[in-house]
């Protein structure tokens, strides 16, 4: 249990430093930014197709995002909470 | 399982006819047509390849439908977590490593695709044109490689835990890495061709997922450590059918 922690701490650490050290950054995507890279070798590039659909705001992308992560924490916490209440009852 | 069947039955038909549209990590658009459609035929076999043995196992044991479950939501949360990084941009780790380890890479192979798809379809993110270009460099290069480094520490005797952390580190970059160099066959820079470009788009992607890749590898040991402790029978079980499986 103090080994997991001492891990996701780390984990934590090496997402906030960043925050810090870059404050004037944006921390936009990386997708983006390679999208800025393929304009500047070939800026005639058009995509060829767009999304057929996009979230029409940053604040709906982020409920879809947040439902994403929430869906799979879910059934990751069932899974755990299913395992442990059976090995109780096993036992 | 016939729910199952229609599903990913479903999965690759809009794959299929989806041939000139995809998108998650290139984004939608931003590949050739030609590219777009190669790398929907690579990755074509892997996906059948990954059905039939996710189809396999579960026949073979029931009992491992959760645990399947489970790593495809380790997929799904992880993909999830835009995280900031030291070049001051973000990205995302991929969660593939774990259920490469645990189940071998061809079930993650198909798991890749589904979160694909759901990124693709509802949050914009990559592309249904450049689905298969996604899939070869996430789902099928980020498994093989996470299980084959695992599988190599493994043999050289290095201990489980520091195994999986580094089979899901070096999937995870190399994923990127990958990425980086579909990106750069199709964007040859004027100075320097394929060589110049891939160092610009490696400068964007690795070094964004350097410390990610890092995250992903000592989450993956964190969830792994839970799911040793709660899930042994099924662990073995599936660890043991699939390691003589693979490696014959």
């Amino acid at each position: 249990m103090k080994k997991n922690i001492i891990l996701i701490f780390i984990v934590i650490i090496l997402a906030v430093i960043p925050l810090f050290i870059n404050s004037n950054k944006e921390f936009g995507g990386a997708d983006g930014e390679a999208e800025n890279v393929i304009m500047e070798i070939d800026n005639d590039y058009e995509p060829w197709t767009e999304s057929i659909w996009a979230p029409p705001s940053g604040e709906v992308e982020s409920l879809i995002f947040a439902l994403q992560a929430s869906l799979g924490t879910g059934i990751i916490a069932f899974g755990f909470g299913y395992a442990i209440g059976k090995r109780k009852s096993d036992k | 399982m016939k729910k199952f069947n229609i599903l990913v039955l479903g999965i690759l038909i809009s794959l299929m006819v989806s041939v000139n549209a995809f998108g998650m990590h290139i984004a939608e658009g931003f590949l050739p047509k030609e590219w777009c459609i190669g790398w929907d035929i690579i990755a074509l076999p892997f996906i059948i390849y990954g059905y039939i043995s996710i189809k396999k196992i579960v026949e073979k044991n029931p009992k491992s439908k959760l645990l399947l479950a489970m790593i495809g939501a380790f997929i799904f949360v992880l993909s999830a977590l835009k995280i900031p990084s030291f070049n001051g941009s973000c990205s995302h780790p991929t969660g593939i490593g774990l259920g490469a380890i645990l189940f071998g890479p061809a079930v993650t192979c198909l798991l890749g695709l589904i979160v694909l798809l759901f990124q693709a379809l509802l949050l914009a993110h990559g592309g249904i044109s450049t689905l298969g270009a996604n899939v070869f460099s996430m789902a099928i290069v980020g498994s093989f490689v996470a299980w084959g480094v695992y599988k190599l520490s493994r043999k050289l005797n290095i201990s489980t835990e520091i195994s999986i952390f580094l089979g899901a580190f070096l999937g995870d970059l190399l994923t990127y890495v990958v990425t980086s160099i579909q990106l750069s066959i199709c964007y040859p820079s004027e100075v320097g061709g394929i060589g110049a470009s891939f160092i610009k788009f490696a400068s964007v992607f690795a070094v964004t997922q350097f410390p990610l890749a890092i995250s992903e590898g000592l989450l993956t040991v964190v969830i792994f450590r839970g799911l040793s402790k709660y899930f042994k029978e099924e662990i073995s079980i599936i660890g043991f059918l699939n390691n003589k499986e693979e490696t014959a």
